[in-house]
């Protein structure tokens, strides 16, 4: 509702282009690199199969002779490979598409597991106190305790012990989901949970009680919006985290298979030939995933300081 | 419930005093300070016992509201006010004692049921910085309450009767699509204010609506709440600690120490003739500008903590006039000559004026 009652209701373009978000997008350029930077990632992430000159999980494509070619600018490169091939024979840029779509899915599906996961829970134990937040913290001090790669391990393990390794890989990119969503929603947990114990106290929020608002709706529509600078903050570094949590998984042999690289696989399959002069398997995509985090952080913090009204009208 | 529709239809005023509108038995709210199970077990003489601690913020409070009058109730900090008001709203559950509303009893009624007296009783907030959502424009803050209890409504009415409030309150209709902090203190507590005015309730409980605001705004929001007491014939319970807003807003005072009752009278008879020791010494404590006035009554000591209660009268300790009986019997309130109600063992007997 930003129109009034003489103001007749604006279209949802007009209203975006009076909107303070806009109005800063235009005078921040880092956030307008970043912006302009995700998108092109995202988009050439998603359109992988179009853009990329050759199907690396085609295994007809793959030509062995053609293993560990260097990029454009160096001797020996081949005009057909851009940035050269990995050990297997794939293209270096083909890869890297295909690896950051496998990366993307598996960061912002993660987060979205965890922060839908950490804000039902944070909301429940900070309102409602008692038992029920005793309950739900020691559950989230229970799995702190077990670290992403431990739970990783395990239920990789487990599925592979029981489902076989062919299903396994069939179901990497849902199971890297489920298993770094479920390990790490109660840093989610605890900062919703903090924050709402502070707005708790809050007389808005009695003011809402004494309404007669149920519970949930306080929770979701009064607490919740002032708790979303934090959850925006952790938003950025999870995604980041979660991408990087899946390189680590990955590396270990644990996450995507050498079949359907992410960019973490790739950085591994990359590694054991960094000291043998093809430095770039590894250094390419590792310089892809840099950029990809640093941009989704760059894009939270300008989010942070836009989405908080207290900053730009006070 | 059909008591208390019938008392609220029929416009006999005899019927009205006999009911009164909210009615406070017996009151109790104490509050933990022991923490949880584990924390409250403790070694005694070689014994594992359960200890636990209270902190007693009201201790037995008997109070009647009547329909149409500004029950104003005074006392300094921590003496349970607040806790008072809080409890009538059922922000907290009473430990013990009832609360009922035009004849039905609320303090135990379950949150569906208490839903047709959340429109009727409306509660305006001390602190008007903290109490707008930061994050919702002024016209959904005072939609909200329209739309929950009438959820029938259309928007067009819905904001037809936001428009009305907000007139009545003089708030402009522009100020609808900016958010609270874009306002000073008196006009969010006008906001607040119109919020509580939207559901067109008939009892408002008013926690120090105006203590956080600027001198210059006080009165403002003051004769704002009169006038709104006038157009909608309105029945507040007003906590302050300001005699002077009490002596100009009150219909009758509500004395309180440490949780309990000193002295319920008519603002006029309180102001001229305080019968309660400790009111006593209150009065005395207003500055005044003739200087013919004896010197104000000093009271010694400090307020007890209401964790160990005193035994007997609550004020025995610091009372000039107290006697053995005052530490060993809980005065009960008395009627007086006057109209009003004192608890103190001392006017029963005569002892003091």
């Amino acid at each position: 509702m930003t129109t009034s009652t003489t103001v007749p209701r604006a279209g949802r373009w007009e209203r975006l282009r009076d909107s303070y978000l806009l109005y800063s997008f235009k005078r921040d350029l880092v956030a307008q690199l970043s912006l302009l930077i995700f998108i092109a990632m995202v988009a050439v992430a998603i359109l992988a199969p179009w853009l990329a000159p050759m199907n690396p999980y085609d295994l007809a494509q793959i030509d062995i002779m053609a293993s560990e070619m260097p990029p454009f600018w160096m001797a020996g490169s081949d005009d057909a490979y851009l940035l050269g091939t990995d050990a297997q024979g794939r293209d270096l840029l083909s890869t890297i598409l295909y690896g950051a779509r496998v990366s993307l899915i598996i960061g912002f599906g993660a987060v979205a597991l965890q922060a839908a996961l950490g804000i039902c829970f944070g909301l429940l134990a900070g309102y409602l106190g008692g038992r029920i937040d005793a309950f739900l913290m020691r559950l989230a001090d229970i799995q702190l305790s077990f670290s992403t790669l431990m739970v990783a391990i395990v239920v990789g393990a487990l599925v592979k012990a029981i489902f076989g390794s062919s299903t396994f890989s069939a179901y990497a990119v849902p199971l890297l989901v489920l298993i770094i969503g479920l390990a790490e929603w109660p840093q989610y947990a605890r900062t919703v949970r903090a924050s709402v114990l502070a707005e708790k106290g809050k007389e808005y929020v009695d003011a809402a009680r004494t309404m007669g608002l149920p519970s949930r709706r306080i929770m979701f529509r009064h607490i919740l919006p002032n708790t979303l600078s934090p959850i925006f903050v952790i938003s950025t570094v999870q995604v980041a985290n979660a991408i990087i949590s899946e390189a680590a998984l990955s590396f270990l042999g644990l996450g995507m298979p050498e079949t359907h690289p992410s960019l973490g696989s790739l950085i591994k399959s990359g590694f054991d030939y960094l000291q043998s002069g093809s430095w770039w398997i590894t250094l390419i995509p590792g310089a892809v995933l840099v950029a990809l985090v640093l941009v989704i952080n760059l894009l939270g913090d300008w989010l942070r300081d836009v989405l908080n009204p207290r900053l730009y009208k006070g | 419930m059909n008591v208390m529709s019938q008392t609220v239809k029929t416009p006999g005023a005899d019927i009205q005093e006999e009911t009164p509108l909210l009615e406070i038995r017996g009151l109790v709210k104490r509050f933990s300070l022991s923490g949880d199970f584990l924390e409250q077990l403790r070694f005694k003489g070689g014994k594992l016992v359960r200890h636990q601690e209270y902190v007693h913020a009201i201790n037995g409070v008997d109070l009647a509201i009547r329909r149409g009058e500004a029950l104003c109730v005074v006392g300094e900090s921590g003496c349970g006010k607040s806790t008072v008001a809080r409890t009538v709203m059922g922000l907290l559950q009473p430990s013990a004692g009832e609360i009922r509303y035009g004849g039905s009893r609320i303090d135990n009624m379950s949150t569906r049921e208490l839903m047709p007296f959340r429109r009727r009783m409306q509660m305006i907030f001390q602190n008007p910085y903290a109490s707008l959502n930061p994050r919702m424009t002024i016209q959904q803050t005072l939609e909200e309450p329209i739309r929950l209890h009438h959820p029938g409504w259309d928007s067009t009415r819905v904001r037809d009767k936001v428009a009305e409030v907000m007139a009545s309150v003089g708030i402009a209709q522009d100020w609808g699509t900016r958010y609270g902090h874009e306002f000073s203190g008196g006009q969010r507590q006008r906001i607040a204010i119109a919020r509580a005015l939207a559901v067109d309730p008939e009892f408002i409980v008013a926690d120090e609506p105006i203590s956080a605001l600027d001198v210059s705004i006080q009165a403002q929001v003051l004769n704002l709440l009169m006038e709104a007491q006038q157009q909608h014939n309105l029945t507040y319970l007003f906590i302050t600690h300001d005699l002077a807003v009490v002596e100009h807003f009150g219909t009758r005072v509500v004395v309180m120490y440490l949780g309990r009752i000193c002295e319920v009278a008519p603002t006029a008879t309180l102001f001229s003739r305080p019968r309660h020791p400790y009111t006593q010494a209150l009065m005395s404590a207003i500055p005044r500008l003739e200087d013919d006035r004896p010197q104000h009554l000093r009271l010694k000591g400090e307020v007890p903590t209401p964790v160990n209660l005193p035994s007997g009268c609550v004020f025995h300790g610091r009372c000039p006039h107290a006697n053995e009986r005052c530490g060993r019997e809980i005065p009960a309130l008395i009627d007086t000559a006057e109209g009003s109600q004192v608890a103190c063992h001392g006017v029963e007997e005569g002892r003091i004026g």
